[in-house]
């Protein structure tokens, strides 16, 4: 039973293009955010297919992993916070009215 | 016990008092000051033990640790310790602890306090890991901090805008001369693979690099030293480094920044020196720069930029020095330098918290109100004018007879300079010293004494200033056996030389007298009285008071000029000397300097600006462009790697 | 084709068609509630890939904490919920963005490993992947606890109240 390796990856590379569009194309904020997790699942389940593919005895590519859905946590943790300042302040969760940092 | 092997401490005391300082100096007594002063103190008595180790014939101790590995190079952090970090060691952590103490009584209710006090302590570590440094990198550390912390200390009253802008040129104008530095390491290390200063000269001197990559590594190098050390033509940002409060002058001038170049051309002195062309470079720029500086501080009224062009002037002399007479010369000149200078800032400090003015023109008479600081400037005065027995004349004769002993094009051209500069130097010092201590005073207010805790720390650097230069006096000729080992042979009294040079110290006072001093009845003191009146007369049209500084004399004493003929021919001699000089000064600060070479500096910042301002068109402020743009980047990577797939 | 192939390809169209809706619904709930499959789908592409413990990660922390966590976020925000404008201005630098996006990466992924396999045996649920403990990532788990810590005081501190 085996899996060429190219398939996860393909199908990795379709769920990060999926988030990478609603980072760009998505108003609220929550759902960019969702974009993002999509995104880092897709680099997830590239370092996982590679750990399958190489088995090397230090599990590295599933500790990774391991650190990027721990790392996600804190980002959306952080993340919902802004959003919800923004929310407050602004009477918004869109990020296309949060242009105060332009010049 | 053996100060050598724990010289790695000297560093890092006066960093751990910053940290300390930092995070735990507001809830101390005396809001840090006490800690970091601990600091540098402890630093100085190690220093000391150095020093006296040194004194008694130890070698050359040298040390590094494994810090990382980049490709085929070690790079380690370590010390290397000799004559010429032992010295550097004691004239750093002196000045700086007299800077301590003194800071205590002059930022005494400062807002930022404990800041001030957290980056001067900083800033002496980082000098000192400058000086203990035996590999490039670790040098560039310390040059780096070191230009940081002045930023920081420059820009310390920084709600003012003239301040910060002054703290950023100081900045800018010395990195610009380290992008030279840092191609100058990177070169180095290309030709010779390792950052180790010792390994890289063994190399150059044995002759395994080529000449052409020694000559153009050192004059890389150089470019840092030009912007660090405040040479011609980045010498810019010395004066308006006055911005920042007088104890960092004295800091800054004396023992920690400017001093830098001259310690790294002096640590570098075999490569500089197996390359001949580079050495020689250095003391020309020495010789042009001392001439405009000396020129540039006898038309300022501000006491502080009558200072700090005479440094850039008196670091010249160091890098001519450096140049034409080896390590120790220049180095002898910024040893009795560090404390004199010092001297003088510290000084001028205690004249301005007096006056709470920094002009010439709103002192005087400050003598019998301010008598400790007027004896200690006095020190400094004659000191810098090359009087003997004090520190300064030693050394600047150590130069200009190293400068004589030379000879060819270059040892005239200096020699030359620096006979001219040594009286424009006693000039502008007498002028400085009499404006702010002679005849009545100008300002508003009743100055008084500065209190012990800043009067004190000037005491101990008179002294040092008017003795440490004993050292290095011919007969003794201690100096270059530390600095160049055992085999060192003493340079013989050349009598010539030294009747030159004081006989155009004495002159350079003696016209500064003449002008600006209410001297001796014996002297003709009506002339110079006349002159002084006008000025006080006028003294509400400060802003005239350049123009009466160049206008008078030139218009009175030409007239007199046959009147002294008869008298005294020297005399007029002198004045008329003195008189060219300023109308030459004027037109190159005027012109040369703050039009040509500020114009170009000022250009550089317009060019950023507009820069900028093209670029801002980029700032959407849109988050989700931002990230737009980030994943198009990621996508041509990705085009990359499938063409290279 | 061999089951492996067959559950995978099970397993990534539940992915794609979750993913999918996730980033096309109207309903941001519901957007949300498509997120929970989708991630349970790579929950069990982990799986399948042998990588057990991480599997279970993936359905304890993302689906039981992250999206409760994003869908707390929606109520508190009092997003609109229901049909509105959800797309920004600039919809198509997103859609041109990942569409090349996609067609560089699938191609490069399909190039680069030529005939590359992944062994499947005795994967299934056997491996928990508790080699994972291995003593030499202790330091690198404590910095993550060390950062989740800052992430918590982060989010506190933002969106607390001001007083």
């Amino acid at each position: 039973m085996s899996l060429p390796l190219h398939f996860p990856l393909v199908l990795a590379a379709a769920l990060f293009a999926l988030g990478a569009y609603a980072v760009v194309a998505r108003r609220n904020g929550v759902l960019v955010l969702m974009g993002v997790e999509l995104m880092l699942n897709a680099v997830n389940l590239n370092l996982v297919s590679f750990w399958a593919y190489l088995r090397d005895s230090l599990l590295a590519g599933q500790v990774f992993a391991l650190f990027v859905v721990a790392v996600a946590a804190a980002e959306v943790g952080v993340g919902l916070a802004i959003v919800i300042l923004l929310f407050r302040t602004r009477e918004t969760a869109s990020f296309e009215e949060a242009d105060l940092f332009r010049w | 016990m053996d100060f050598y092997r724990i010289a790695w401490l000297i560093p890092i005391l006066p960093l751990i008092g910053s940290f300390l300082v930092l995070f735990i100096g507001k809830r101390t007594p005396g809001r840090g000051a006490p800690i970091a002063i601990l600091g540098v103190a402890a630093s100085l008595l190690l220093s000391l033990g150095v020093f006296f180790e040194m004194i008694g014939g130890r070698g050359v101790y040298e040390r590094e640790w494994h810090w990382l590995s980049i490709g085929p190079a070690e790079l380690g952090i370590g010390v290397r310790v000799d004559g010429l970090a032992s010295v550097m060691f004691v004239v750093v952590t002196v000045v700086s602890l007299a800077v301590h103490v003194y800071s205590m009584g002059y930022m005494h209710g400062d807002k930022r306090y404990t800041w001030y006090f957290a980056a001067l302590s900083l800033f002496t570590g980082s000098m000192l890991n400058l000086v203990v440094a035996p590999n490039l990198i670790q040098l560039l550390v310390g040059w780096e901090l070191v230009g940081i912390c002045s930023y920081l200390l420059i820009g310390h009253w920084w709600e003012e805008k003239a301040n910060s802008d002054a703290a950023i040129k100081a900045f800018i104008t010395t990195k610009s001369g380290d992008v030279g530095f840092v191609l100058g390491v990177a070169l180095l290390f290309g030709a010779t693979h390792t950052f180790n200063m010792r390994e890289i000269q063994e190399l150059a001197v044995a002759g395994e690099i080529p000449r052409a990559l020694v000559t153009a590594g050192a004059v890389l190098l150089f470019f840092g030293a030009i912007g660090k050390s405040a040479q011609f033509p980045l010498h810019v940002w010395l004066p308006d480094a006055m911005a920042g409060p007088t104890p960092v002058s004295a800091l800054i001038h004396a023992a920690t920044m400017v001093t830098a170049g001259v310690y790294m051309v002096a640590r570098l002195f075999e490569l500089f020196a197996s390359s001949g062309a580079a050495l020689k470079e250095v003391a020309l720029v020495g010789a042009v720069t001392m001439l405009i500086a000396a020129l540039l501080a006898m038309v300022q009224d501000d006491i502080k930029k009558v200072l700090a062009y005479s440094t850039i002037s008196q670091l010249a002399y160091m890098m001519a020095g450096v140049g034409l007479g080896g390590p120790a010369a220049g180095v002898f000149h910024l040893y009795t330098q560090g404390f004199t200078k010092s001297l003088l800032f510290l000084g001028a400090g205690s004249l301005i918290h007096a006056v709470h003015s920094n002009n010439l023109s709103e002192m005087g008479g400050l003598r019998r109100v301010m008598p400790v600081t007027y004896a200690t400037f006095l020190v400094g005065t004659l000191g810098m004018a090359g009087i003997p027995p004090l520190a300064s004349f030693w050394s600047k004769d150590e130069i200009i007879g190293a400068a004589a002993r030379a000879g060819g094009g270059v040892g005239q051209v200096v020699f030359v300079a620096a006979v001219v500069t040594a009286f424009l130097t006693a000039f502008y010092m007498g002028r400085a010293l009499f404006l702010a201590f002679e005849g009545e005073y100008r300002g508003h207010g009743h100055p008084e004494e500065s209190p012990p805790v800043m009067t004190g720390p000037l005491v101990v650097l008179a002294v040092l200033a008017a003795v440490a230069g004993l050292v290095g006096a011919p007969f003794v000729g201690a100096f270059s056996r530390w600095l160049e080992g055992a085999g060192a042979e003493a340079h013989p009294v050349e009598p010539g030389v030294l009747a030159l040079s004081v006989g155009v110290a004495v002159l350079g006072l003696l016209a500064a007298w003449r002008v600006y001093g209410r001297g001796a009845p014996a002297r003709d003191p009506t002339l110079s009285l006349g002159f002084l009146t006008r000025v006080l007369v006028n003294k509400y049209y400060l802003d005239d008071l350049y123009l009466k500084g160049i206008v008078r004399p030139v218009q009175y004493p030409v007239a007199r000029a046959v009147y002294w003929t008869n008298q005294r021919i020297l005399d007029g001699a002198v004045n008329g000397a003195a008189i060219l000089a300023r109308v030459f000064s004027r037109f190159l600060y005027d012109t040369v300097d703050q039009l040509g070479v500020d114009g170009a500096v000022n250009g550089a910042g317009r060019l950023v600006g507009g820069l900028g301002r093209a670029l801002r068109a980029l700032q959407w402020g849109r988050v989700q462009r931002y990230a737009a743009a980030a994943l198009a980047g990621a996508a041509v990577l990705a085009l990359l790697a499938l063409l290279k797939v | 084709m061999n089951p492996g192939e067959v559950f995978f390809f099970l397993f990534g169209a539940a992915v794609l068609v979750s993913a999918f809706f996730v980033v096309t619904a109207t309903n941001v709930v519901r957007a949300a509630l498509w997120l929970v499959g989708a991630l349970l789908g790579v929950a069990a592409l982990y799986l399948l890939l042998g990588a057990g413990f991480l599997g279970w990660v993936q359905v304890l922390v993302y689906v039981g904490a992250i999206v409760v966590l994003i869908l707390f976020g929606l109520m508190v925000t009092r997003a609109p919920i229901g049909r509105q404008r959800l797309e920004t201005g600039e919809w198509w630098l997103g859609a041109g963005v990942s569409l090349v996006l996609l067609l560089l990466l699938s191609f490069i992924a399909a190039r680069a490993f030529p005939g590359a396999r992944i062994s499947l045996e005795g994967s299934a649920l056997t491996g928990t992947g508790l080699g994972i403990f291995n003593p030499r990532y202790v330091l690198p788990f404590e910095l993550v606890s060390l950062l989740l810590l800052a992430a918590l005081v982060g989010a506190i501190l933002l969106a607390r109240r001001e007083q």
